[in-house]
C-alpha cells in the first residue's frame, strides 16, 4: 500500500504515518431493491413476500431497540435525507475524504441474510451482499474493501462463498457475527476456516446478530445498555472457543479479528484459561501450548468503542497483553457509537504504537 | 467579555436554537421558554457538533421502578454518543463537576438600549440549518459604532426590536 498524501485532510490525525485505516463502517441499502440484480427471481419473490426471518422468537424490528435512529449518528443522513452510510457520495463527503482515510473495511449488517433461519434465504442474501458492496461501493471508490459476507450457519455454503472469492482482492475478510447458534470453535463452523485459510483471509467477527438463544447464560436482559454491555460476554465465549476447540491448532495459519466488541477482556481470558488449562490439560490434549498463547497469536481486536477507563496506564496494561501489533482502529461509521481517530485513540498511547494502530497492524493483518 | 449579537428574540422561537460565530468560537444558542441559553457547539468527549443533538428531558429514579420525567426539552443529547448537558449550565449529567460544554451568559436587551450602549456589540451570522458550512463571522452593525473593514456592511436594524446578546 503506497500512501501518498498530497492534500492533507482535516480530520486525519497526525500520528497516522503508517496510514489510516478503518475496519469496521457499515453501509446500507437505501432500498432492497439494490439487491435486486444480484439474487434469482425465486429468492427475490421469497425476499419480498416473506421478509427476513432472525434466529429470534416474536419480534419485529430489533430486540433491543437502539439509542438513535438506525443506530446512527444523527449527523449521518445525507443532505436528501438519504439513511447513513446509504449514499456514496455523502460517505466520502463526510467520512473517508474528511478523515483521509486510506483503506475503509466494510462490514454490512442488517439485512445481510447472516443468521437468518432460511437457509436458501440466508446464502441467497449473502452472495447478493458481497456483490452489492461490489457494484455500488468497492468498484466506485478504490479505498474500500468489501467482506465476503458468508451465511455461517450454513457452512458448506459459506465455504463455497468464499471460494467463489478467492484471488479477488477487492475483499479483505471473511465475515462472521458474534452470536451464532453454537460456539464458533464447533466443528459444524469448520469449512469455514478451511476454505479461508485456503484463500488467505483472516475471519472478521463482529459483535451482534441473532443466535436464538438468550443472550445471556441468565436469560433476557432488560435494558439496551445490558445487551451493549453483553457484546464483551459473547465475544469472551467466541474465542475461549476457538482457542479450546482447537480451530488454530488444525488451521495454524488463520487470524480472528474480534470488532466492537471491546478488549478489556481480553488479559482476565487468558489468565483464567491457562490456569484451568493448568488443572484440566488432559481433557483438551490437543492443546498444545497455553491457552493465552494461542490468543496472542491469533487473535486481533478493534478499538471502537475503545475502552476510556480513568486512568490510562489500565488503558495500556490491558493493549500490552494483548499486542500491540494485534490492536486496529475502527470507526464503526456511521453508527452512534462511532469514535473520531483524532481523539478516540488517546495520545498518552505513544505515538509509534498509535501508528501502528491506524495502520501498520492493519495492513499486516488484511496484508493491504 | 464582549457582548455579541445573536438576532431577534423571534429569531429563535421557544424550543428553538440558532448556531453562531463569535470571537472565532461556534456557539449554539438556546431558547427555553423565553429563556435563553449559549453553549459551545462542541462535546468536550469527542468534539461532535452539539447543535446537531436533540433536545429531551431529565429522567431520574429514585428507586428501581420508580422513575420520573421532568425538564422537558432542558437537556441536550450529543448526536453521536447521547452524552447528557444541562442546557442552563453546560454541566453533565453523569459527571457535572469535571464533563461540562462552556456555557456562555446570554440574554435579552433592547434594540434600543444596544443602539445608545457606548459598549460595542457585534450581530452574528450563521444558521444551524446549514452545519456543513462554517457559521458565518461575526460582522459589525450599521448603527453601533464599529471602526473596520466592514463598515460598508450594513443591516437594517429596528432598534425598537429585542435581541438576544451572548456574552463570550
Amino acid at each position: 500500500m503506497n500512501i501518498i498524501r498530497p492534500i492533507a485532510a482535516p480530520g486525519r490525525p497526525a500520528a497516522a504515518t503508517l496510514g489510516l485505516v478503518d475496519c469496521d463502517i457499515h453501509p446500507r441499502c437505501a432500498d432492497l431493491g439494490e439487491y435486486r440484480p444480484f439474487m434469482t427471481d425465486a429468492m427475490w419473490h421469497r425476499l419480498t413476500t416473506y421478509g427476513i426471518h432472525a434466529r429470534h422468537g416474536f419480534h419485529k424490528g430489533y430486540p433491543f431497540p437502539k439509542a438513535a435512529p438506525l443506530a446512527s449518528r444523527r449527523d449521518a443522513w445525507g443532505p436528501q435525507g438519504q439513511p447513513p452510510a446509504s449514499d456514496l457520495g455523502f460517505v466520502q463527503k463526510q467520512f473517508l475524504d474528511h478523515y483521509g482515510l486510506d483503506v475503509g473495511v466494510l462490514n454490512p449488517l442488517q439485512p445481510s441474510g447472516q443468521g437468518d433461519v432460511s437457509d436458501d434465504l440466508s446464502v441467497a442474501l449473502a452472495h447478493a451482499v458481497n456483490e452489492w458492496q461490489l457494484a455500488h461501493w468497492v468498484d466506485h471508490d478504490a479505498r474500500l474493501r468489501a467482506s465476503i459476507v458468508v451465511p455461517y450457519e450454513d457452512a458448506a455454503a459459506s465455504a463455497a462463498e468464499i471460494r467463489k472469492r478467492a484471488g479477488d482482492a477487492r475483499f479483505c475478510q471473511v465475515l462472521l457475527m458474534s452470536r451464532t447458534s453454537e460456539p464458533l470453535g464447533r466443528k459444524r463452523y469448520w469449512p469455514i476456516y478451511e476454505a479461508a485459510a485456503e484463500v488467505g483471509l483472516p475471519i472478521g467477527i463482529h459483535a451482534f446478530g441473532f443466535s436464538g438463544n438468550a443472550m445471556t447464560n441468565g436469560g433476557w436482559p432488560s435494558f439496551y445498555v445490558e445487551e451493549v454491555q453483553e457484546h464483551a460476554t459473547s465475544a469472551q465465549a467466541q474465542v475461549a472457543s476457538f482457542v479450546v476447540e482447537g480451530v488454530f491448532e488444525r488451521f495454524p495459519a488463520l487470524k480472528i479479528l474480534m470488532i466492537e466488541c471491546g478488549f478489556g477482556w481480553m488479559p482476565s481470558l487468558g489468565w483464567r484459561l491457562d490456569n484451568n488449562w493448568k488443572r484440566l490439560r488432559d481433557e483438551v490434549p490437543h492443546l498444545k501450548r497455553a491457552p493465552s498463547e494461542y490468543m496472542r497469536e491469533h487473535v486481533y481486536v478493534s478499538t471502537q468503542p475503545i475502552e476510556e477507563p480513568a486512568k490510562g496506564e489500565h488503558l495500556l496494561d490491558a493493549m500490552e497483553w494483548i499486542g500491540w501489533d494485534r490492536i486496529l482502529y475502527a470507526s464503526d461509521y456511521p453508527h452512534w457509537d462511532f469514535d473520531d481517530p483524532r481523539i478516540a485513540i488517546p495520545s498518552f498511547i505513544p505515538l509509534e504504537k498509535r501508528a501502528a494502530i491506524f495502520g501498520g497492524n492493519a495492513r499486516g493483518f488484511y496484508r493491504l | 467579555m464582549a457582548r455579541h449579537i445573536v438576532g431577534a428574540v423571534d429569531e429563535i422561537p421557544p424550543g428553538g436554537r440558532k448556531l453562531v460565530e463569535a470571537d472565532g468560537k461556534k456557539i449554539v444558542v438556546f431558547n427555553l421558554g423565553g429563556e435563553f441559553f449559549a453553549l459551545l457547539d462542541r462535546c468536550p468527549h469527542q468534539g461532535s457538533a452539539l447543535s446537531g443533538g436533540i433536545l429531551c428531558g431529565l429522567t431520574l429514579s429514585d428507586e428501581p421502578g420508580r422513575y420520573h420525567f421532568s425538564r422537558a426539552g432542558e437537556m441536550l443529547r450529543c448526536p453521536w454518543h447521547n452524552w447528557e448537558f444541562d442546557i442552563r449550565t453546560g454541566k453533565s449529567w453523569f459527571d457535572p463537576r469535571r464533563t461540562k460544554v462552556r456555557a456562555f451568559p446570554a440574554h435579552v436587551e433592547t434594540g434600543a438600549a444596544l443602539a445608545s450602549d457606548p459598549r460595542r456589540a457585534q450581530a452574528q451570522g450563521g444558521d444551524v440549518a446549514d452545519q456543513t458550512e462554517p457559521a458565518t463571522p461575526s460582522m459589525s452593525v450599521d448603527g453601533i459604532a464599529v471602526e473596520g473593514p466592514y463598515r460598508a456592511e450594513t443591516f437594517p436594524v429596528k432598534i425598537e426590536a429585542d435581541y438576544v446578546v451572548v456574552e463570550v
